[in-house]
């Protein structure tokens, strides 16, 4: 009864091809923004916003990115920490103010100019882009070597980038302990980043970037290019022969993937945490997160990144403080046990469930449209 | 869908638990977990030892009763920024994370809550400057008081000569491990000896080719800056390489039973700064094995009692405890709230008949805290560890620190940070 096809006439074919066909999932996806975007807002407190949803929408874009480079296009990256490094060091660069050194006379003498402190939104934004560089860099071997080779690449690719922000000062503006840290920016008046934040206005600028992103990888996975990444993805040669271009199917995917990995980088460091170091929270354990988060949400799916993205953020918030905070437990044992139950699940659902959360919200679908008369 | 909801009503639950308020909240961001456990479990025992000794015994502080509330970090920032916006809310007086990286993340954020926080012997070295760093404190001592207390050790060895030696310092690749360098090159400027840096990265248990290095270049001396795994890692390679121990010095950090005991006998006349006194030989663990141990009511496994970390929770505890004494005379209240704790914290005086009085004499430094210092007078003693009777021998008093080096630097960067952020120094 739900989720059916049956009277929904569609007259034009810019009808046909809009981004929900179905009428009741468009109106669930409208139901869903405005419940997001008008009543959220109201209800969330600091905790709420900074433990919770915060780091849920953030990951989400980071798990978004990772699927369009794994779930779609097929190049397995083991890369995500340091790309999202990138986007936060450049976001950071931009906001405080790019220096650049230009090298003068002949002793080595250098002069600095120094790029005004953009807008918080555009340093994201530029953040994104410059994460969009280095990834079209570090995924130029994908054209030459595949599977498991190419995710060894990407890793050395991870552990390079870590090694670069710890070593080169100009990333960090020569600070003694090498840890960014991201002074207050305004945006329409509001507080974005820096300690004095209101919940709302995190929450909301995240929620932005969240809505337009899924929306844009929705759209581009339906349209020219993500058919070509698909094909990429399924049968390389056969793609070729068919007149698919790989170069640029593959590097479109690693610049696309990256520039969505460089924004959650980017957030992460300047609306989320606040200070970052970048051998600690873009580490190797970051890459697993968000390869995890696509995993379990489901391979090629939209709706499987945010899945898998609450369900690797919710899950140890949830058990810690039904352990910790409801039964009293002991903070070590809960934290052993968090480990033991997350692990356990993520087998439980790939055994049951091998293609994710995403293929369980599907076979949903597929009930509710037969349902309540499935004969 | 249904995750969340079971999340929501998981979390209303404990939101809505509204604390009892004639508690005195003392949230303790401890790890039990991951590659730093074996140095995090000794203090959050001890931290939370003392605590319930106060309550068992005297009935809390000044009447009221403690509510110690642990939360696990892992040593990890996001955990540790969960732990605090779930924990600030139930009016926790004073913060103590034992992690830079965590005092980084909070130092902004408890400055806009109002709340103190407490990073004894680590953090931001220049949160020592109160001016600037209005609720934040570092006493006794802190990091660069440290970096001076090893070339002074150094001095002393070489009859104040140091000219032409070598320093090679295996430091934690992260903002703790970075923090002396700056000291240690002033330093080494103005005493003419070398400086080497040797990074290790997080975890810390690939040392191999730092003490390649060392071992093809021997230096004089080597400092550490450790934590965790990399402590002992660092001592067994020095064992490895046949590195004399006695030149081998640690910071306060890098000086406990957990980081030497698996070296074994190799790890006897390795050194390590410390800030407080050793062993259990005071009468507070009379006190305590009374009315905590033999009550059954240790934190933990109970079986850290003693050890060096162990003794560092119980003092930064102690120091807590009295310094809550201190706001509730002030302020004449017996509630006290963050910024009244606060209060209490810049107030602190510790004198050697205080410290008798609790029990634990000789136990640390005297010292006075005011606005303009937050640091105290880093005062730092050497401890050198006896394999074979399993202790540590504290082999210095409590010595004093090149302020002439450390003050200007400790200006200068709380200088950067008040520009970037826009505070004005002032003692109100």
């Amino acid at each position: 009864m739900l989720y059916r096809e049956v009277g929904d006439f569609k007259t034009s074919y810019k009808a046909d091809g809009q981004t929900f066909p179905i009428a009741f999932d468009r109106y669930r996806y409208y139901a869903v923004l405005l419940i997001a975007f008008a009543l959220v807002p109201f209800l969330l407190n600091d905790y709420w916003v900074k433990a919770i949803v915060l780091p849920f929408l953030i990951y989400s874009i980071a798990a978004i990115g990772l699927n369009i480079l794994t779930g779609y296009c097929g190049q397995v990256s083991l890369g995500s920490g340091g790309f999202m490094a990138v986007g936060a060091y450049s976001c950071y660069k931009f906001m405080t103010g790019m220096d650049i050194w230009l090298p003068f006379g002949e002793n080595g003498e250098s002069i600095q100019y120094a790029l005004p402190p953009l807008n918080i939104f555009f340093s994201v934004i530029l953040g994104g882009f410059t994460t969009a560089l280095v990834g079209i860099l570090f995924g130029l071997p994908s054209l030459r070597i595949k599977g498991f080779y190419l995710a060894v690449a990407t890793l050395a690719a991870q552990f390079f980038l870590v090694w670069l922000f710890n070593k080169w000062s100009w990333t960090y503006n020569y600070s003694a302990s090498g840890q960014i840290t991201a002074p207050e920016r305004l945006l329409f008046g509001q507080a974005i980043t820096g300690p004095s934040t209101e919940p709302w206005a995190t929450y909301l600028f995240c929620l932005v970037f969240v809505v337009v992103l899924a929306l844009v990888a929705r759209n581009l996975t339906r349209g020219h290019l993500g058919r070509s990444w698909m094909a990429i993805r399924d049968m390389d040669i056969a793609a070729e022969i068919i007149g698919v271009n790989p170069m640029k199917a593959k590097l479109t995917a690693f610049a696309i993937s990256s520039f969505y990995i460089g924004i959650a980088g980017a957030l992460l460091f300047a609306v989320y945490l606040g200070a970052v170091e970048v051998g600690e929270v873009y580490g190797i354990q970051k890459s697993f997160l968000v390869l995890f988060m696509i995993i379990i949400g489901g391979l090629g799916s939209i709706f499987g990144s945010f899945a898998g993205a609450a369900f690797m953020v919710l899950l140890p918030v949830l058990l810690k403080n039904v352990l910790v905070g409801q039964l009293g437990w002991a903070t070590d044992i809960a934290a052993h046990l968090e480990f033991a139950i997350v692990g356990a699940l993520i087998i439980v659902f790939l055994i049951a469930e091998p293609h994710g959360l995403a293929q369980l919200w599907r076979v949903i679908k597929e009930k509710l449209r037969l349902w309540p008369f499935p004969h | 869908m249904k995750l969340k909801t079971a999340t929501a009503v998981a979390l209303a639950a404990i939101l809505g638990a509204s604390p009892a308020l004639a508690d005195m909240v003392f949230p303790s961001l401890s790890y039990r977990t991951g590659p730093y456990a074996a140095n995090g479990i000794p203090f959050a025992d001890g931290y939370a030892d003392y605590f319930t000794l106060i309550n068992e015994r005297d009935g809390g502080i000044g009447g009221v009763p403690i509510r110690l509330i642990e939360c696990e970090t892992g040593y990890n920032t996001e955990k540790g920024v969960e732990c605090y916006e779930s924990t600030k809310g139930e009016g926790s007086l004073v913060y103590q994370p034992l992690s830079t990286g965590i005092t980084y993340q909070l130092i902004p954020k408890t400055a806009a809550d109002g709340i103190p926080l407490h990073t004894m012997g680590y953090g931001r070295t220049s949160a020592a400057n109160g001016k600037v760093f209005n609720n934040v404190f570092n006493y006794p001592a802190n990091y660069w008081n440290g970096a001076s207390a090893i070339v002074n050790h150094m001095l002393e060895e070489n009859d104040g000569d140091v000219k032409g030696k070598t320093l090679a310092l295996v430091y934690h690749n992260s903002a703790y491990g970075k923090e002396p360098i700056r000291t240690l090159e002033e330093l080494s400027e103005k005493h003419g000896f070398e400086l080497k840096l040797l990074a290790v990265d997080h975890p810390g248990q690939e040392q191999k080719s730092q003490w390649l290095t060392i071992r093809r270049e021997r230096p004089d001396y080597v400092a550490m800056y450790g934590w965790g795994v990399m402590n002992a890692t660092a001592i067994q390679e020095a064992a490895n390489i046949r590195y004399p121990m006695e030149n081998f010095i640690g910071i306060w950090w890098s000086g406990s039973e957990n980081d030497v005991r698996p070296v074994g006998a190799k790890a006897n006349g390795y050194k390590a700064l410390n800030f407080h006194g050793v062993g259990d030989d005071y009468p507070l663990y009379d006190d305590l094995k009374e009315h905590v141990y033999d009550a059954g009511k240790a934190a933990g496994a109970g079986d850290q009692a003693g050890t060096v970390l162990y003794n560092r929770g119980v003092y930064a505890a102690m120091l807590a405890v009295e310094a809550a004494k201190n706001a509730q005379a002030i302020h004449d209240t017996k509630e006290i709230t963050p910024q009244q704790m606060r209060d209490g914290m810049e107030a602190l005086e510790m004198t050697e008949e205080k410290m008798a009085e609790l029990g634990m004499p000789n136990f640390g430094p005297s010292f006075k805290v005011s606005c303009e210092n937050h640091g105290g007078p880093g005062l730092v003693s050497v401890n050198q560890w006896d394999a074979e009777a399993g202790k540590w021998n504290v082999i210095s008093d409590y010595s004093e620190s090149d302020m002439e080096v450390v003050q200007p630097l400790i200006d200068e960067d709380s200088a950067a940070y008040a520009a970037e952020n826009g505070i004005e120094e002032s003692c109100s």
